[in-house]
C-alpha cells in the first residue's frame, strides 16, 4: 500500500513539474477553451435567462473538448525513449501508474475549469438562482468522471494509428451519461429549477464504477503492446 | 458442417418468405395506426436481435479476457458487426414509424436514446477494431466492450430520470397486444434469428480465413527473410565442392 502511494506521488510529481516548465498542455487548452467561449457566445448571443439554460452546456462541452488535448498528451510523453516499456518491466503496480495519470490530469482540467469558469460568468453575465456551491461537487466529480475513462482510452488509443483522432472516438461515447448529468446538474443550479441531487448521485456512481473498472482492466491495457 | 449451411440458408428464406406474408397480410389491422404499424413486425425483431447479439459480444469479450481463446475474438467482432447492421435497422425503422403515428421523426425517449448511445457504443467499438491492426487488438476491443455494457444502465438510468421530469410522447409498448400480432411477432423475429445466425455464421467463417491468410502470410514473410542468408552460403559451398573434389 505504502509502494502504491509513493509511486503514485513520485510519478504524479514528475509529471506536474514537466507540465509546469512547459506549460504546453495548460497553455493549449486555455487558449482552445477561450476560442470555444468566444465562439459560442457569437453563435448564441443570449439574454440573462437563456444562458442560465445553456451555460451548463457550453461549458461543459468546452472542458470537455479542451481536457481531450491534455488527456491525448498523457502517455505520449512516455513514448519516448521507452519509458512505458520500462514501466512495463518494473515491479511497480500498474494502478499507481494509472492513478498517477489520471490525477495529473485531473488537476490540470481543474485548474482550467478554475481559471475558465470566472471568464464563463462574465461573458454570459450569469449569476446562480440555486444554491451555488453544488457546482463544487458537479465540477469535481464531472472532471473526475472525464479524466479516469480519459486517462484509460489515452492509454488504449495508443496502440492504434491516427491515436489523436482516436481518443475523442472511444471517450465520447461511453461519457455521455456523465457528461449530460453534468449539464443537467449545472443547468437546474443557474436556473434553480428543483433539485440536482440525483444528477450528482449519477455522477457519483458514474465515478466509482468507471474507476474500479479502469483500476481492474489497466493492466491488460498497458501490457498490451 | 458444410452441407449444414446450404439447408440452414434454404430454411431461412422460407421462413422469411413466410414471417413477410404473415406481417403483411394475415396479421390483423391495426385499428388506429392502420398499416404503418405493420413495421413493428420488422422493428422490434431487428431490435431483440440486436440486443442478443450485443449481449453475445459481451459474453465473448469477456471469455476473451479471462481464457485469451481466439475463437471468442472472432465470435466478439462478428456479433459486434452483425449487431451493428441490425441496430441500424431499428433505428431507421423507428422514425419511419414515428413521423405518422406520433408526428416527429424522432424524440429523445429512454429507449430511443439508450438504442442509439448502445449504437454509438458499438460503432467506436468497431472503429477501434478498425483502426487497430496490433495482435493485442483482441485485448483493447474485448476492455472497451466491457466499459460498453457498464455504461448502458447508467445511460438507460440518466434519460430515464430526465424524461420521466418532462413529460414526452410515450412508445404504447406497455399495453395489450393482439395474440394474432404476438404470434406474427414472434415468427418474425425467429426469421430474424436465422438470418443473423446465418450472417454470423458466414462472417465467422470469413473472419477465420482473413485470420489463417494473415498468418499465413506472416509465416511466409518471416521465410522470406530468414532464408537469403542461406541462400548467399549455398552457392558458396556448391562452387567449393567442385573445387574441393
Amino acid at each position: 500500500m505504502s509502494s502504491l502511494r509513493s509511486i503514485t506521488l513520485a510519478t504524479l510529481t514528475k509529471d506536474i513539474r514537466l507540465e509546469w516548465r512547459s506549460k504546453d498542455a495548460l497553455n493549449a487548452m486555455l487558449f482552445f477553451s477561450l476560442l470555444v467561449v468566444v465562439i459560442f457566445s457569437f453563435s448564441f448571443d443570449p439574454n440573462a435567462e437563456e444562458s442560465r439554460q445553456i451555460a451548463g452546456g457550453l461549458i461543459w462541452v468546452a472542458f470537455l473538448f479542451a481536457a481531450v488535448v491534455a488527456l491525448n498528451q498523457t502517455w505520449a510523453r512516455e513514448l519516448r525513449n521507452q519509458v512505458l516499456d520500462a514501466y512495463r518491466v518494473s515491479p511497480a503496480p500498474p494502478t499507481a501508474l494509472f492513478l498517477a495519470k489520471a490525477l495529473g490530469n485531473f488537476i490540470l482540467v481543474s485548474l482550467l475549469e478554475g481559471l475558465m469558469g470566472p471568464l464563463f460568468i462574465i461573458f454570459y453575465n450569469l449569476r446562480a438562482l440555486g444554491p451555488a456551491w453544488q457546482l463544487i461537487p458537479v465540477a469535481l466529480l464531472g472532471t473526475w468522471a472525464l479524466v479516469v475513462n480519459g486517462t484509460f482510452f489515452a492509454a488504449m488509443s495508443l496502440r492504434t494509428r491516427s491515436r489523436e483522432i482516436m481518443l475523442p472516438l472511444l471517450l465520447f461515447p461511453i461519457s455521455i451519461p456523465a457528461v449530460q448529468s453534468m449539464v443537467e446538474a449545472t443547468r437546474i443550479i443557474l436556473a434553480g429549477d428543483g433539485s440536482a441531487r440525483f444528477w450528482i448521485v449519477l455522477l457519483l456512481t458514474y465515478d466509482v464504477v468507471f474507476t474500479t473498472a479502469c483500476l481492474a482492466l489497466f493492466e491488460t491495457v498497458l501490457q498490451a503492446e | 458442417m458444410k452441407r449444414a449451411f446450404p439447408i440452414l440458408a434454404v430454411i431461412t428464406a422460407a421462413l422469411l418468405v413466410y414471417a413477410f406474408y404473415e406481417a403483411i397480410w394475415v396479421a390483423p389491422m391495426e385499428r388506429t395506426m392502420g398499416d404503418v404499424q405493420r413495421i413493428f413486425y420488422y422493428h422490434v425483431p431487428s431490435a431483440w436481435t440486436a440486443f442478443l447479439l450485443f449481449t453475445v459480444n459481451l459474453v465473448a469479450s469477456v471469455i476473451y479476457l479471462i481464457w485469451r481463446n481466439a475463437k471468442a475474438d472472432a465470435l466478439a467482432v462478428v456479433s459486434a458487426e452483425v449487431g451493428v447492421v441490425f441496430c441500424t435497422v431499428v433505428l431507421v425503422t423507428g422514425p419511419i414509424w414515428a413521423r405518422p403515428v406520433w408526428g416527429i421523426w424522432w424524440t429523445w425517449d429512454v429507449r430511443l436514446t439508450t438504442t442509439l448511445v448502445l449504437w454509438l457504443i458499438y460503432v467506436s467499438y468497431l472503429v477501434l477494431r478498425r483502426f487497430s491492426d496490433s495482435s493485442q487488438t483482441p485485448k483493447l476491443a474485448a476492455v472497451l466492450a466491457i466499459f460498453g455494457a457498464l455504461d448502458v444502465p447508467l445511460v438507460y438510468f440518466s434519460i430515464w430520470f430526465f424524461r420521466t421530469q418532462h413529460p414526452q410522447p410515450v412508445i404504447g409498448g406497455g399495453g395489450s397486444i393482439d395474440p394474432r400480432m404476438f404470434h406474427v411477432l414472434l415468427i418474425n423475429w425467429l426469421a430474424f434469428s436465422c438470418f443473423a445466425f446465418l450472417v454470423c455464421w458466414s462472417r465467422y467463417r470469413l473472419e477465420w480465413l482473413h485470420r489463417e491468410v494473415e498468418e499465413a502470410q506472416a509465416i511466409e514473410s518471416l521465410h522470406g527473410d530468414v532464408l537469403p542468408a542461406p541462400q548467399v552460403s549455398i552457392p558458396l559451398s556448391n562452387a567449393s565442392k567442385p573445387a574441393g573434389s
